[in-house]
């Protein structure tokens, strides 16, 4: 199985992504997904996502390549949208198809952890004020990454 | 070797990208952003405090003690934020 990655500026269509999965196949059980959505907190007007052309590729297989290597999934898409993004739009897509649920959930949880954490992504927060700024690291995040360590 | 800066490291430098060939003394990460600060106030200002700069090297991420040679191309960027 090959993991579907993809860095793009424009939005995506959860209903294609997941046809794209299923099509033709009727060995799986289940499709999880996860989208993150660009919230207006504290009167934000856009973000605006930077990332590590080659690097970031490279980064997001590694992650999928992981979690294929933990779950039996029959699919997996990483999409990660960059440059200016809207309070409602869409920013990342995770898709995971299993012949099980627990597979799909699971992982699909491990994969948006992860990306957070070991994708080179960065956010800059601009305000209706003019002012900008760039988003800082969460703890919580790496604690929520650390969680899916391996024997832990 | 190639130098890459991303998000406000880029900004603090003023470059995105440069090309450097630092003294043969200069054998790892931690080597390489001394060796940087003295570069201008632009990269002295982005590696003033180096608890808040990441690194990868060659595009895999790397602790400041990673060896660095010619040819390498090395990033250095914020903690990373996307999701």
């Amino acid at each position: 199985m090959t993991p579907t990655i993809r860095v793009q500026a424009t939005a995506f269509d959860l209903a294609a992504e997941s046809a794209l999965l299923t099509a033709g196949r009727v060995d799986i059980g289940g499709l999880a997904s996860f989208i993150g959505l660009c919230r207006a907190d504290d009167g934000l007007e856009a973000l605006v996502l930077e990332h590590y052309p080659g690097m970031t590729e490279r980064a997001l297989l590694k992650i999928a390549a992981e979690a294929c290597a933990r779950w039996p999934l029959t699919g997996c898409t990483l999409l990660h949208r960059v440059g200016r993004i809207i309070p409602g739009e869409p920013i990342v897509l995770v898709l995971t198809a299993s012949a099980h649920r627990l597979a799909a959930l699971e992982s699909c949880a491990f994969l948006i952890d992860w990306l957070k954490t070991e994708a080179p992504f960065w956010k800059r927060e601009e305000f209706a004020t003019g002012e900008a700024r760039w988003v800082d690291a969460k703890d919580s995040d790496d604690a929520a990454a650390a969680r899916w360590a391996r024997g832990g | 070797m190639q130098l890459l800066y991303f998000a406000w490291v880029r900004q603090k430098v003023g470059l995105a990208e440069e090309q450097v060939s630092p003294p043969e003394n200069v054998r790892d990460v931690a080597g390489l952003i001394e060796w940087l600060i003295a570069r201008s106030p632009g990269h002295a200002a982005a590696f003033a405090n180096p608890k808040q700069i990441r690194a990868a090297v060659n595009q895999d991420f790397c602790l400041f003690d990673h060896p660095v040679a010619a040819g390498d191309e090395v990033a250095f960027f914020p903690p990373v934020t996307g999701g």
